[in-house]
């Protein structure tokens, strides 16, 4: 065990973690977003729009994160037509093909969480409000999205969990986060366990904040309080 | 379109075998991680502190650590570990082990974690009552087990199960960077060679989805096999 390596890579994987972290809250962030965009659009009674939303979700669940990521950004950039407009400003970055599979992926599960979580409603809530005589725009934000968002919480805290894990997947595309900076020293000093133990120690550190913020926010909007 | 045909112009059945071969990783994987569930499940329902510790270190670990950094760490300790046991026994030359070997373990032990938090799940939900019948009629322990107690988890862990499988096959497509030639590792060869990233890209989601959609066909008969009589 060298412990040496161990202290001086600790440094250099912590300051790893915050590109980690970045790419991590911002494509929950655009996800969220997402995510509830297409759980509308799968709620929704017309049949069109409902199909589309589930091909979406059907589309970026079942293929691996790495796929999506190495056709943003290997594949985009081969069509010609791209490389001219604005997008490409944005698509030649590997930070920015990172982030829009991310949000992508994580948008599809999203989706499917609060999908599940407005089903879980029950009509009679809604009957309720409406029996008041509530329109039906206050009913949607005010009875049904608090109900969701209590409701998708545990399952949304899992895909925290799991988004932050798929993080590692932009060291593929030559971002430094923790798991790229990991392999590079792992390749430099060939002292695999040493290193996958600090940088899994700070991963797993990651896991217990989340899943203790999520414990804590559950246990403020549970129902019998 | 012609990239995709087969023979010597084609890139058609190199994909084929890709696939198969991740086909074959995930099969192998699964069947690995169900042996390490079958070690995990009994010490995290054990009555002893120090077994569940054990069990829910392995679980807490493996399920908060990226797939791709354990990955890392079979592929550049793995021949390392062996080296090290082998020079135990005086066996000092290089040894190298198989891609295929080191990425079925890496993703089996990761697919285990899940699988060993399904079994226990679905232990856990079986009515105390049975066990407790079992005992009574004077049924030994294993007859307990293999008729009484499977046959009612099977049905409770195959939806989960089912999810573990998708992850799996999945995780398989993070091997690639290990070199071994599976569905994602030919298309970036392929991708390479041809510079044409998009299509062969875009060919092995197209392949990824179709294994995912004939696996959940096949899960979904198995769980109405298991679910009957409910």
């Amino acid at each position: 065990m060298d412990f040496d390596l161990m202290f001086s890579s600790l440094p250099k994987l912590l300051g790893a973690s915050v590109v980690t972290l970045k790419l991590l809250s911002v494509s929950l962030f655009f996800g969220l977003i997402v995510g509830f965009l297409f759980a509308i659009l799968r709620i929704n009674k017309n049949i069109f729009i409902n199909k589309f939303a589930y091909g979406y979700s059907y589309l970026f669940r079942g293929t691996p994160l790495l796929v999506q990521i190495f056709i943003i950004y290997f594949g985009l950039g081969q069509i010609e037509y791209l490389r001219s407009t604005f997008l490409w400003v944005i698509l030649k970055e590997p930070y920015w093909c990172a982030i829009i599979a991310f949000t992508l992926n994580t948008g599809a599960y999203t989706s499917e969480i609060l999908r599940s979580a407005f089903q879980t409603i029950k009509p009679g809530m809604i009957e309720a409000g409406k029996s008041l005589g509530i329109p039906n725009k206050i009913i949607f934000y005010k009875i049904q999205i608090p109900i969701a968002i209590r409701q998708s919480l545990p399952a949304y805290g899992n895909e925290i969990i799991l988004m932050m894990k798929g993080t590692s997947l932009a060291s593929t595309v030559t971002l430094m986060d923790l798991t790229g900076v990991a392999k590079y020293i792992i390749s430099t000093t060939f002292k695999p366990i040493e290193v996958f133990i600090v940088a899994g120690g700070i991963y797993l550190f990651m896991t217990f904040i989340i899943y203790n913020v999520i414990k804590f926010l559950e246990k403020k909007y549970s129902f019998n309080t | 379109m012609e990239l995709l045909v087969f023979g010597k112009t084609g890139w058609g059945d190199e994909l084929f075998y890709a696939t198969l071969m991740t086909i074959a990783v995930s099969v192998t994987a699964m069947l690995i991680g169900f042996f390490f569930a079958l070690i995990f499940t009994p010490l995290k329902l054990s009555k002893y502190k120090l077994f569940n510790l054990i069990g829910n270190f392995y679980t807490t670990v493996i399920r908060g650590v990226p797939e791709l950094l354990v990955i890392y760490l079979f592929f550049f300790g793995g021949s390392g570990a062996i080296m090290y046991v082998a020079s135990i026994f005086g066996y000092y030359e290089y040894i190298e082990i198989n891609a295929f070997i080191t990425g079925s373990i890496a993703i089996g032990i990761i697919s285990g974690a899940y699988s060993t938090e399904v079994f226990r799940g679905a232990i856990q939900s079986i009515d105390k009552g049975q066990f407790e019948a079992a005992k009574v009629l004077g049924i030994n322990k294993f007859t307990q087990f293999y008729k009484i107690i499977l046959p009612q988890m099977l049905r409770m862990a195959i939806p989960n199960l089912s999810n573990v499988w998708q992850i799996t096959l999945k995780d398989t497509s993070l091997i690639s960077v290990t070199g071994l030639v599976e569905i994602m590792r030919q298309s970036y060869i392929a991708a390479g060679s041809t510079r044409d990233p998009l299509l062969f890209y875009s060919f092995a989601a197209v392949l990824y989805l179709m294994l995912t959609y004939l696996s959940m066909k096949i899960i979904n008969r198995l769980e109405t096999k298991y679910s009957r009589g409910y």
